[in-house]
């Protein structure tokens, strides 16, 4: 029933019918030239532009990228610096109250001192002073309580007796 | 999404329109004399494109699944759309002894060419106006896909260095070969590119943009020199021929590819048809010819992508080959041997 002869042996399926390849070609080309200039043009345009507009978005995607890091490696360089200045501030002031405050306890224990040794000195001048006055008041007395003594009991005979007295003896002693 | 639902509704057409004739002929089969049998047949044809013909001037004798199949499959002048008539085309007369008459592949040309147009005239003034930052929608984006699946995958792997000139070729060619399949598989279409002669043209513009593409990368000299191959002068007598040979070989693979897929996939739907007819039985079309037809059909979608692909794959790589490669295998292989 299905006459494959038919397609095999009538040589239909293989006639060559120049007219369908003159159409064909005339059809292909125009086609072809038509839509290279309405279709093909633009539209490869845009595929490469939007191909170089990708490119040069990755690349300034990481131009930026770069540069944040660049950033923030910089900030926290800064950031380091920041700390270490203030920790170096911070201990600074601190050594300076301490020796501050070293320097004028010291200071005020100097002048404690010095005040304590001043005061001595003077109490010691004074208590010096008191003295000498004492012994020369004391001393007075003593001569005026001896002169009254003295001259109660003064009795020029007796004096002369024993003032001759004296002399003989320094002349034999002396012989 | 769209367009897939729209060849589902193609091939289910197509299926209710083979079907619904069988179910009013319910009583000729029913009686299943031999003598009922044939307008059974007849009224049936109709869901066959091109088979209308036929079926009139033959009412009393059996009709030949084989006429029907060939009938549909190759180039005439008459356009038919069978339950509805059929249009005669023009006959024109012969300019320079050859037949330029208007036949049924060449209205499917410019109706391919028609639609080529209308989609990419639309695509291409969208990309007009759009700027870089814009992305495509819908036709647009579509096509952007094929395109640039053929500018990347095809020419730009295969061509090398180079390619951008002949882009336009090629998206050309891939554009209209697949126009071409899938206007095939539209119910009262025609496949063009199921006649080995526009096929034959298409393999032939490929073949002389290889060629002129070869000349212009090697020049004169070097296009001679190529069909040496590089070898010992005392071969030249074996391997000019041959590399002349595998000049023309290339296109008329090319030639014979394309027909022989885009007509064998018609010739099995409409065998798988037939068979219900020849056996005449609802069990047989049910369950062998209906599903095994719309197996095929789909696949056949699935080939116009492909074949499309290929001719489009093969011209860049011959192109390509033409250009680069054989250039340095020539020059090393000269280097080689001396």
């Amino acid at each position: 029933m299905l006459t494959s002869g038919v397609i095999l042996l009538a040589g239909s399926l293989l006639s060559p019918e120049p007219g369908l390849i003159f159409w064909t070609a005339v059809t292909f080309v125009i086609v072809l030239l038509i839509l290279k200039k309405v279709a093909w043009g633009p539209i490869l345009t845009a595929l490469e532009e939007r191909e170089k507009g990708i490119q040069s978005s990755i690349d300034r995607a990481y131009h930026a990228k770069d540069e944040a890091e660049a950033a923030l490696r910089k900030n926290s360089e800064l950031l380091a610096k920041a700390d270490a200045e203030s920790d170096k501030i911070i201990r600074e002031g601190k050594d300076f109250a301490d020796k501050l405050r070293t320097d004028i306890t010291e200071k005020a224990q100097a002048e404690a001192q010095k005040m304590i040794s001043m005061a001595k000195d003077e109490i010691e001048q004074e208590k010096r002073r008191a003295l000498n006055e004492l012994r020369t008041e004391v001393a007075d007395l003593a001569v005026k309580g001896a002169e009254k003594i003295i001259r109660g009991s003064l009795d020029a005979d007796l004096q002369k007796k024993i003032v001759d007295s004296m002399i003989q003896d320094f002349s034999t002693k002396r012989n | 999404m769209k367009r897939f639902n729209v060849k589902q509704a193609t091939a289910f057409f197509r299926v209710i329109a083979l079907v619904l004739p069988l179910l009013f002929c319910v009583n000729s089969f029913a009686s299943a004399s031999p003598e009922e049998s044939a307008p059974a047949v007849h009224s049936a044809a109709p869901a066959v494109p091109g088979s209308e013909p036929a079926a009139t001037h033959a009412p009393e004798e059996e009709e030949k699944a084989g006429d029907v199949i060939m009938h549909h499959i190759l180039n005439n002048n008459v356009f038919a759309f069978p339950p509805f008539g059929e249009v005669e085309l023009p006959t024109l007369p012969k300019v320079a002894g050859i037949d330029i008459s208007i036949t049924k592949h060449v209205v499917m040309l410019w109706l391919v060419s028609g639609a080529l147009l209308i989609v990419f005239s639309i695509v291409g003034g969208k990309y007009k106006n759009m700027n870089a930052r814009q992305a495509p929608k819908g036709v647009a984006n579509t096509m952007e896909a094929l395109i640039d699946f053929v500018r990347l995958d095809v020419a730009k792997s295969n061509i090398g260095p180079g390619y951008e000139k002949h882009l336009p070729y090629l998206i050309t060619v891939f554009m209209f070969i697949l126009f071409c399949n899938l206007f095939g598989l539209i119910p009262y279409g025609a496949t063009a590119t199921g006649n080995i002669n526009v096929t034959l043209t298409l393999a032939v513009f490929t073949f002389i943009i290889t060629q002129i593409a070869a000349l212009k990368a090697h020049g004169f000299v070097g296009f001679v020199k190529h069909l040496t191959a590089g070898t010992h002068w005392a071969l030249w007598i074996i391997i000019v021929p041959i590399e002349i040979i595998g000049l023309f070989t290339k296109p008329f693979a090319l030639t014979v590819r394309l027909f022989a897929n885009m007509t064998a996939g018609h010739i099995i739907i409409l065998s798988l048809i037939f068979i219900s007819f020849i056996l005449k039985s609802y069990i047989v079309a049910a369950a062998v010819s209906v599903p095994f037809a719309i197996f095929i059909y789909l696949l056949e979608l699935f080939v116009a992508f492909l074949q499309a692909f290929i001719f489009t794959m093969l011209s860049a790589l011959f192109i390509g080959l033409a250009t680069a490669h054989e250039g340095h295998e020539e020059h090393e292989a000269g280097v080689a041997h001396h």
